[in-house]
């Protein structure tokens, strides 16, 4: 095993996947030269070149649609759009097209692409800069959608996706880039499969369910949970759509409590899905009402006490728990 | 930079490529005229654009391709489908929503492809494929292949923004891809004039030191002149250009439309003179290529290979319900991806039994 930081580990994935396969390319803006606007590219345009990495301009539209193009004709392109927020401005090209290909065209043609690209907030960027829109791209059948939240998954989980046929949105986090953890050797050629979540922590009390930088937050509220006696399962879902519903339902049927968070807006979210489908699978084990935290539902704020109110904070997370186990009669 | 050509070739192809172009605009236009009745008989659904007028500009260019060119078209795709050799029944079956169909009755009217011969969709939102089509230049180029992307589209197109985002990229990379703009004077019932600050589209080529030209699109050899220049100088030079072919649709924009709110019929009729299959026919038997008997001949070949195609189409099966959730994958392991999010959902996901070749 190797210690490194999530952007590193994502950076040798890149790295082993152009090694290993001539029709793996990266694409983007500032990945070149510039390393990448969060460095995650940084030292692979020495390595493998203009060609293979290539520098796009401000055009999302375009480089995405190319993007889809190159891998209908057998290229495994993986486009960098700089953060989530801009992957809006090629909406058309990934929902209207990445997502429709494999189907309207009868299964006889596919779009092997991953886009990876960064969401979050927590760094003052504002309203146009700090969104975590993962869960509109779910919704789309023809699209797989992942946000692993370890250095571990960050790894595996982009291998796994630069060798899936179909389009993968791959969300990174801003805040998780610098988190450390470790990787396999590269001999191990080690991949995460999309579809199964993880429980990350264990407990009999009450399950929390989280995804990308959350599922660290989470972790922490469980930490400060235990101090009072309660044992909160945490299980990280790794992957969106495919999602493991599995995984959720059954540690909600060990604790009966269930709190959903994630960083975007609770409505229409993440969390929204996953009540409709716990209230199906876990209605007779369930104690209270499935529980929802999220952003603030305001378009994010500059001012740093304002942007403190907004984001799911371990505290507010924390006081959902608490409030879920209190109308259980736990705490 | 850009030019208008008069590029009528003073001679004609030989008669084997006359014949050919001939024979591919007329089974074109009675594939569309069929195609038409059959929509009024409710055999085909949704939404239909026909290009009828049209050929010219289609068949001539599709004309211009070699082995080893990718077609990208839009949404008025009949013509295409027919040109790059696709089976009329397989087409018409896509318009039937037959299991058999090109597209095994997923697509429909707006999104034919044949993969075997190229042709890459097919695509329903106006403009958007343009970049899609630059991608494809972009692997030619990548994997150094000695081949070039014919993308095809119309002159509403030309006012989207992924239609500047498309010339831009393949102009800074020098993608081997030509944009051919089919220039049928209306977006719909906007003319082009009202919609675009500069209607003669060619000239936007220079907004990206694009080559662009502009021929005329009723002349079956002047395009496939053109796009046969382009197309090589895309392959050999890896220079993208911008064609402009202007033509004329004589339906309206749509099935659903009568095409008549916006013009005149005079304006029909005078488009109408310079139809571009009578056009090539009245050049071919002037110049001895074509006898008048051998077009007659030709006109009952097209007419009753269309109606071999509606009969085989009309016996061919309806996709059955139970494959409704197959295809939306192409990943091998979807099933194991998917397998628990199913569980316990009142619907699910599937893919393919068997992967398409990257």
């Amino acid at each position: 095993m190797a210690d490194m930081t999530y952007r590193e580990a994502l950076r040798r994935a890149l790295d082993e996947e152009l090694a290993r396969d001539d029709a793996v390319l990266l694409m983007g803006e500032e990945i070149g030269r510039f390393e990448g606007s969060y460095k995650v590219t940084a030292g692979l345009w020495e390595k493998y070149g203009a060609k293979r990495v290539r520098e796009t301009p401000i055009s999302e539209t375009g480089f995405v649609g190319a993007g889809i193009g190159a891998a209908m004709l057998g290229l495994r392109p993986v486009v960098e759009i700089m953060t989530i927020n801009f992957l809006l401005v090629a909406m058309d090209q990934v929902i209207n097209h990445a997502a429709k290909v494999h189907y309207m065209f009868g299964g006889t043609v596919g779009v092997p692409m991953v886009i990876r690209t960064p969401g979050g907030a927590g760094a003052q960027l504002t309203a146009q800069h700090s969104q975590s829109l993962e869960g509109w791209f779910a919704g789309t059948p023809g699209m797989k959608v992942v946000a692993p939240a370890t250095v571990t998954d960050a790894y595996g989980m982009l291998k796994t996706a630069i060798r899936d046929d179909d389009p993968v949105l791959f969300c990174e986090n801003l805040v998780l880039y610098n988190l450390t953890g470790s990787v396999p050797e590269a001999e191990e050629d080690f991949t995460v499969p999309f579809g199964k979540a993880a429980v990350v922590r264990e407990g009999d009390d009450l399950t929390l369910v989280a995804h990308s930088y959350t599922v660290q937050r989470a972790l922490r509220v469980a930490e400060a949970l235990s101090r009072d006696g309660v044992e909160t399962e945490v299980v990280d879902l790794r992957s969106l759509r495919p999602l493991d519903a599995e995984t959720v339902a059954e540690s909600v049927r060990k604790t009966n409590r269930v709190l959903v968070a994630e960083e975007g807006w609770s409505t229409y979210g993440v969390g929204a899905e996953l009540a409709a489908r716990i209230s199906r699978m876990c209605f007779d084990d369930l104690d209270a009402p499935v529980e929802r935290v999220g952003q603030a539902e305001v378009p994010m704020p500059y001012s740093k006490p304002l942007e403190l109110a907004a984001l799911p904070l371990e505290s507010k997370i924390e006081a959902a728990a608490r409030s879920l186990l209190a109308e259980c009669g736990v705490l | 930079m850009a030019k208008a050509a008069e590029t009528t070739p003073a001679q004609l192809p030989d008669a084997e490529t006359v014949r050919r172009l001939f024979r591919t605009m007329a089974l074109v236009r009675r594939f569309e005229e069929r195609t038409e009745e059959q929509y009024t008989r409710a055999r085909i659904g949704g939404y239909c654009h026909l290009a009828i007028g049209e050929e010219g500009a289609v068949v001539g260019a599709i004309d211009a391709m070699t082995e080893g060119d990718c077609l990208f078209a839009s949404y008025r795709d009949h013509g295409q489908a027919i040109a790059i050799g696709s089976p009329p029944a397989a087409v018409m079956a896509e318009l039937f929503g037959k299991e058999t169909g090109v597209a095994r009755g997923r697509g429909g009217s707006m999104h034919l492809l044949d993969v075997p011969r190229r042709f890459f969709g097919g695509w329903g939102i106006v403009g958007g494929h343009l970049p899609i089509a630059a991608g494809a230049a972009l692997a030619l180029e990548h994997t150094d292949q000695p081949h070039a992307v014919l993308c095809q589209f119309g002159d509403g197109a030309t006012n989207t923004g992924a239609y500047h985002e498309a010339l831009n990229l393949a102009a800074v990379w020098e993608l081997p891809i030509v944009f051919q703009a089919i220039n049928n004077q209306y977006g719909m019932g906007t003319s082009v004039k009202q919609s675009s600050a500069e209607p003669e589209l060619h000239r936007r080529a220079c907004a990206y030191r694009m080559h662009g030209e502009k021929v005329d699109g009723n002349d079956v050899l002047a395009v496939r002149e053109a796009t046969s220049r382009l197309l090589e100088e895309a392959r050999s030079q890896r220079r993208p250009s911008l064609l402009e072919t202007v033509t004329y649709r004589y339906r309206g924009h749509s099935v659903a439309d009568a095409g008549k709110v916006y013009r005149t019929p005079q304006e029909i009729t005078a488009w109408r003179k310079k139809d571009p299959i009578t056009r090539l026919g009245l050049l071919a038997t002037e110049q001895g290529v074509l006898s008048a008997e051998e077009i007659e001949e030709i006109w009952s070949e097209v007419a009753a290979e269309v109606k071999g195609a509606i009969d085989e189409a009309l016996g061919a099966a309806f996709p059955d319900p139970d494959t409704l959730y197959e295809h939306v994958y192409g990943d091998p392991r979807w099933r194991e991806q998917f397998a628990a999010m199913r569980s316990g959902a009142p619907f699910g996901e599937r893919g393919e039994e068997r992967t398409w070749q990257t």
